[in-house]
């Protein structure tokens, strides 16, 4: 049969071997790791704005602390997870603020105020951040994040609770 | 490529010997073939199936009274294609006490369990009360009405044994109703202890089996 067109018994009975058994592998397969990896692909959705600290309270040049909690329903509970972050006045302008995160960029441990070091310092891995959240040294990558603020007419600092990456 | 696949099968077969399971395994003698011989393979492929698609769903059930029922609801109507593995695990138990029932008429009808197979036979009265036992425990787990009384009453039968009744209906529950503990005993019971207890008879079940060959089909001089 070599040399005509018509393809050999042994190699129609491979191709379709094949082809059935790979048809079989995807129709397990893919429910298979769908189902494994659900949780994964829903998507978040950003929370509502939370009303963290009022500016009235907030010194100026030293950084305030503020936390803050996200329910989230997943799977069959409702988890509520704490975030943190810093407000720094710079000055006494009132819209000269930053809002920073206080999970260090290394591998999200809280970093805290540290006033004698004049730096933000992780306690996990020993690293320090400045005022303005750049690091001074240790392992962290990049500076801490920061969440975008408001402040409405009352004075009260109002964030939106996703934290937004430096550079 | 071809080469070294070839090389890799080479070192692989030198070592474990495929030649041997090819043989034992694939290539044995059979009597003339006859539907009725297949349920056993299909009891096994049931049991295959039943421990994947479990194995499948402890990912995301909480055997706890509070969370249970949440868990399977969550199952089924949020995880993809939750409720084609829960279906499965659904419906392939109920079909595994049919198919290893049905096994079992075939044994009895054709007197396969005579000499050199009683043990064979022993072993596979073991394989189907496990079974009935995995279809027991599993019953309660989505810990809804139905499930709750109906292991309500399946612990009471249990304890309906003369004597020793009481205390078979408080160790089934961990205690003298159904709580907390009786889930998670019974969660405890369905995944590792009857499961594994089955595992193991299936293996020496199949050992007996490939040991003695398959029974031929009787004819008219038995």
């Amino acid at each position: 049969m070599s040399g005509s067109n018509h393809i050999s018994r042994r190699d129609f009975m491979k191709l379709t071997t094949g082809a059935i058994g790979g048809f079989i592998a995807a129709v397990i397969g893919i429910p298979s790791i769908a189902y494994l990896i659900s949780p994964a692909l829903r998507e978040d959705k950003a929370g509502k704005p939370v009303s963290v600290a009022n500016l009235e309270n907030v010194p100026v040049g030293k950084p305030y602390p503020f936390s803050f909690t996200v329910t989230r329903v997943n799977g069959w509970e409702r988890t509520s997870t704490a975030y943190g972050g810093f407000i720094l006045r710079r000055s006494a302008d009132p819209a000269d603020v930053l809002v920073l995160s206080s999970r260090c960029t290394h591998l999200s441990c809280r970093v805290n105020w540290n006033d004698e070091a004049a730096g933000f310092v992780c306690p996990c891995h020993d690293a320090m951040f400045d005022i303005e959240g750049k690091v001074l040294y240790g392992p962290p990558p990049e500076p801490l994040g920061h969440f975008e603020h408001e402040i409405d007419g009352e004075g009260n600092v109002i964030i939106t609770p996703v934290e937004i990456k430096e550079g | 490529m071809r080469a070294l696949w070839q090389k890799l099968y080479g070192w692989l077969d030198e070592r474990i010997g495929f030649d041997d399971f090819y043989k034992n395994l694939l290539d044995r003698p059979e009597p003339r073939g006859n539907w009725w011989n297949t349920l056993g393979s299909a009891s096994l492929f049931l049991f295959i199936m039943q421990v994947l698609t479990g194995i499948f769903l402890t990912v995301y059930y909480n055997p706890s009274p509070d969370h249970a029922y949440e868990s399977i609801l969550y199952i089924m109507n949020d995880v993809q294609f939750g409720w084609l593995v829960r279906g499965i695990h659904h419906w392939g138990a109920s079909l595994m006490v049919l198919v290893v029932f049905i096994h079992m008429l075939r044994t009895f009808v054709t007197a396969s369990y005579k000499y050199p197979r009683e043990l064979t036979w022993l072993v596979g009265i073991g394989l189907l009360l496990i079974t009935i036992g995995m279809g027991f425990t599993g019953y309660l787990l989505p810990w809804h009405q139905m499930a709750y009384w109906a292991t309500t009453v399946g612990t009471a039968i249990a304890g309906s044994v003369p004597f020793l009744g009481d205390f078979i209906l408080q160790a089934l529950r961990g205690g003298p109703d159904l709580s907390a503990l009786t889930l998670q005993r019974f969660y405890a019971a369905h995944i590792w202890i009857l499961p594994l207890l089955l595992g193991g008879l299936i293996g020496f079940h199949l050992f007996l089996i490939i040991k003695h060959g398959e029974s031929h089909w009787p004819d008219k001089e038995d």
